[in-house]
């Protein structure tokens, strides 16, 4: 989104707060989008946020396309639509505590007892974006979505290992594990869930998808590559 | 207030392998029997079907199948010095929900525990020493005999199309089976799986080292196939899509199409489903079971329902708390050795390495639940001399590919990257060209691994959750250190380009998923001194409450529970017609 030189968030607010553009396209409509109704052949650019607001919008984008580059294995994360995947996953049943034993007492525990935070994956990952961006703020004077690939970079290591503890007291590789868990289950999801788009993640790895028969292919082709184009629940559908 | 239901002569409480086969034995036998799952209706082609079915976010990570923790679920901790806190999602292991129960997204391997497991004290004292078994393992016999159980393995195998081969019939050692296998009567029902490259890989390196490998039996149909009661099964397809799933084709060995709906064609049967026993009523003089009550999850209305006899038929866990809820049996205590409900929970352990090729090609995705090759020389092979490594029990170590769904499997070398350019590379290359050895292995009886009621914690229902206090003790870290070595040596046998060799598990913690193979609680043996029912099942405080599931078994095997769950089940049947119901009393 910052190919263009545009700031999106920067954009939106002004939008917003103008009520020009925002009258007549959809909040969370990108000038590209806009381009993109006027030429009906072109992919949408952008598919509108359920859940997340302009910040995390813009962080999750970023982080996305920072752990997914376009490159010769696979087009970036939001071109993989990572971003919606995620967005509809924190807006869903299971971002809003599905299958989640939530009474309390709430105690810090032992590793070993698992997850133990009083916060639904929504909460979690709403909290876990402000408090990075505020360590980002105080570290580097920028959120994180500004910050350069080597700055990412550094800031993902520090979640993921623990090294950077944010103040408001979240454990951060808690946030780190739910976050890295989303990036992933929109990499290889079915594409019904808005991630995968093309199943490209599925022909990058070679996994045929959900073909209901190998029974006569499991010896002949035993110790050799099996490479088909994929099928996605929509293509049997 | 409840309402209060007809009287009926049986009552089951739940409906996976156990309930649907008490079902239909007892409602054949002309008993008027109620079904109760707390759980919805399932079909295959409703629930299971192509393409829905093959949903990896839906079924495998979200556990759309298994119990939902916010209803109901366990505190958790190591030791009881430690606070149990709720298992708030489900990890290490996932215990089913609704009609077939887990016996509808196993991956169906189902083997035949021997005489090593059923006289386990008695064998290792004789071998090995009074002093051998340390003073804190509470391994015990169990008070039933392999002889006694073959004819109900054979049952029970039949009945879930189990593939497989013989490795000992009548006592003579048939090439290519289980060599350490107790004998048998017959071949399994039907011949094994087509291999895959990981598993004959595995079975040469295994063979080279000096082992003896075999296709693991498993109820995944190798063939079209009609069971003895009338049910038919799909052959096979190999999908990838087996544990955590439904069979589109019934090629997988499940109550919900066998067992439960040749009970629902018998008049004598009935289902309700939604239904949550919340406790089981005894008479005054408390030796008697009078019923249950449960409450409809659909509206909240609560229910007693009167019953000649109760047999609890849920989940191994379920069972217990259903028992400590409803204040059976004296629940046990660590600190004084008393009380008998709860006591020897134990769990399973493993280690595994993988192995990448620059040059094999493993196609993970064409593989099934047990289309792989596993050795049994330091499990069922009691002439394995233990005394050399100081452990009691056994792993079995196998080779093999059970899915390539790749939310979950996604194999690289350690150390690659996690994100970036680097773990895309790393995540093509080796996603099709890596295999795995891994283990299966023993938990030994201990004093302080066991269940009781949490203190704090309430489930939806407002009851004391369940609370599970378990680790792995020294003896699974012998046995652990020495497969762990094991399997890395076939591992290097097959000079592999690089492998993540096998570590020993030194702590149990609650993530990731390990086995839902949970067992103890409701220990069976020769005594109401020693045990919670007797060798048929039947609770020793009260004559007309059986207890079937893994939760009968003194100590965990490295072998999956279902095939002596389900031989168990039918033995325990035949025990009701046959002798319960002419003369209603103990049975031994």
């Amino acid at each position: 989104m910052k190919d263009d030189g545009i700031n999106r968030r920067d954009f939106l607010k002004g939008a917003v707060a103008g009520g020009a553009v925002a009258t007549t396209a959809a909040v969370g409509m990108t000038p590209q989008a806009a381009q993109a109704q006027q030429k009906p052949a072109a992919a949408p650019a952008s598919p509108g946020y359920s859940y997340l607001n302009l910040e995390e919008a813009a962080f999750v984008e970023a982080m996305v396309d920072h752990m997914i580059p376009a490159d010769q294995y696979s087009p970036k994360g939001t071109d993989l639509g990572i971003n919606i995947y995620i967005d509809r996953a924190l807006a869903g049943g299971w971002g809003k505590g599905d299958r989640l034993y939530m009474q309390g007492p709430w105690k810090v525990g032992h590793p070993n007892q698992g997850y133990q935070l009083p916060l639904k994956p929504a909460d979690l990952y709403r909290a876990g974006i402000a408090a990075t961006n505020a360590y980002c703020k105080k570290t580097y004077g920028k959120t994180f979505d500004q910050l350069p690939a080597a700055q990412k970079q550094e800031v993902l290591v520090g979640l993921q290992g623990n090294k950077i503890k944010f103040d408001s007291g979240l454990p951060t590789n808690t946030f780190f594990g739910t976050m890295y868990q989303t990036v992933m289950e929109g990499m290889f999801a079915d594409p019904i869930y808005g991630g995968n788009r093309n199943k490209a993640v599925w022909k990058m790895i070679g996994f045929p998808g959900v073909v209901a028969v190998h029974a006569q292919n499991i010896e002949k082709f035993r110790d050799k590559r099996y490479v088909v184009e994929p099928l996605g629940i929509a293509d049997l559908s | 207030m409840a309402t209060k239901l007809k009287e009926v002569d049986v009552v089951l409480v739940g409906m996976g392998w156990t309930g649907g086969i008490l079902a239909k034995e007892l409602s054949e036998a002309g008993l008027k029997v109620v079904g109760l799952e707390r759980g919805a209706m399932r079909t295959t082609a409703e629930d299971f079907s192509v393409p829905r079915i093959r949903d990896d976010l839906r079924f495998a990570s979200r556990n759309d199948l298994m119990q939902d923790p916010a209803k109901d679920t366990l505190t958790i901790r190591n030791n009881p010095k430690q606070d149990a806190l709720p298992m708030r999602r489900l990890g290490s292991f996932l215990p089913g929900q609704g009609v077939g129960g887990a016996g509808s997204h196993w991956n169906g391997v189902t083997w035949r525990w021997n005489d090593n497991e059923f006289k386990i004290r008695s064998l290792y004292e004789e071998r090995y020493g009074k002093n051998y078994i340390p003073a804190d393992m509470t391994a015990q016999d169990w008070g039933i005999t392999y002889a006694e159980l073959e004819p109900y393995y054979e049952k029970f195998e039949r009945t879930a199309a189990v593939s497989g081969k013989a490795g000992n019939i009548k006592g003579n050692i048939q090439k290519g089976g289980n060599r350490f296998e107790a004998p048998r009567a017959n071949e399994y029902a039907l011949p094994p799986l087509k291999a895959t490259q990981a598993g004959l890989m595995f079975a040469e390196a295994a063979e080279k080292a000096g082992y003896n490998p075999f296709p693991r039996p498993v109820a995944n149909a190798s063939q079209a196939y009609t069971n003895p009661d009338g049910a038919r099964f799909g052959a096979c397809q190999y999908c990838g899509f087996c544990e955590r799933f439904g069979c589109e084709s019934n090629a997988k060995g499940s109550p919900h199409f066998t067992v439960i709906p040749i009970a629902m064609r018998n008049p004598n049967f009935e289902l309700r489903t939604n239904m949550w026993v919340t406790k089981v009523l005894r008479d005054s003089s408390g030796k008697k079971v009078t019923g249950v009550t449960y409450i409809n999850t659909l509206n909240g209305e609560e229910f007693e329902q009167p019953a000649g006899m109760v047999v609890l038929t849920a989940y191994a866990i379920n069972n217990v708390h259903l028992m400590l809820l409803s204040g059976i049996g004296e629940p046990y205590n660590p600190d004084t050795q008393k009380g008998l409900v709860g006591k020897n929970y134990c769990y399973q352990t493993g280690a595994g390495a993988t192995l990448f090729f620059d040059n094999h090609y493993f196609n993970p995705f064409m593989s099934t639940g047990g289309s792989n090759f596993g050795i049994d020389d330091f499990h069922a092979n009691f002439d394995f001399d233990r005394s050399k490594y100081g452990y009691v029990g056994g792993a079995t170590v196998g080779g093999g590919m059970t899915n390539g769904r790749p939310i979950s499997y996604r194999p690289v070398p350690s150390g690659t990257p996690q994100w970036g350019t680097a773990w895309k590379a790393a995540t093509s290359k080796w996603y099709n060209q890596a295999m795995s050895i891994g283990s299966s292995g023993s938990v030994m009886a201990n004093r302080y691994n066991y269940y009781d009621l949490d203190p704090t914690y309430k489930n939806a229902f407002g009851q004391p959750l369940m609370r599970m206090t378990f680790d792995y003790k020294e003896n699974e870290h012998k046995m652990g250190k020495h497969i762990a070595q094991v399997i890395n040596d076939l591992a290097k046998s097959l000079n592999p380009t690089s492998f993540n060799p096998a570590s020993v598990r030194m702590s149990w913690t609650v993530v990731p998923y390990q086995s839902t193979h949970n067992t103890g609680g409701t220990i069976m043996g020769t005594s109401p001194g020693n045990s919670v029912v007797n060798k048929y099942l039947q609770s020793w405080d009260c004559h007309n409450l059986f207890v079937m599931g893994a939760n009968v078994f003194p100590h965990n095997a490295a072998y999956n529970p279902t095939g002596p769950v389900g031989a168990l089940a039918y033995w325990a049947a035949d025990a009701i017609k046959n002798r319960y119901i002419k003369n209603p009393g103990m049975l031994v």
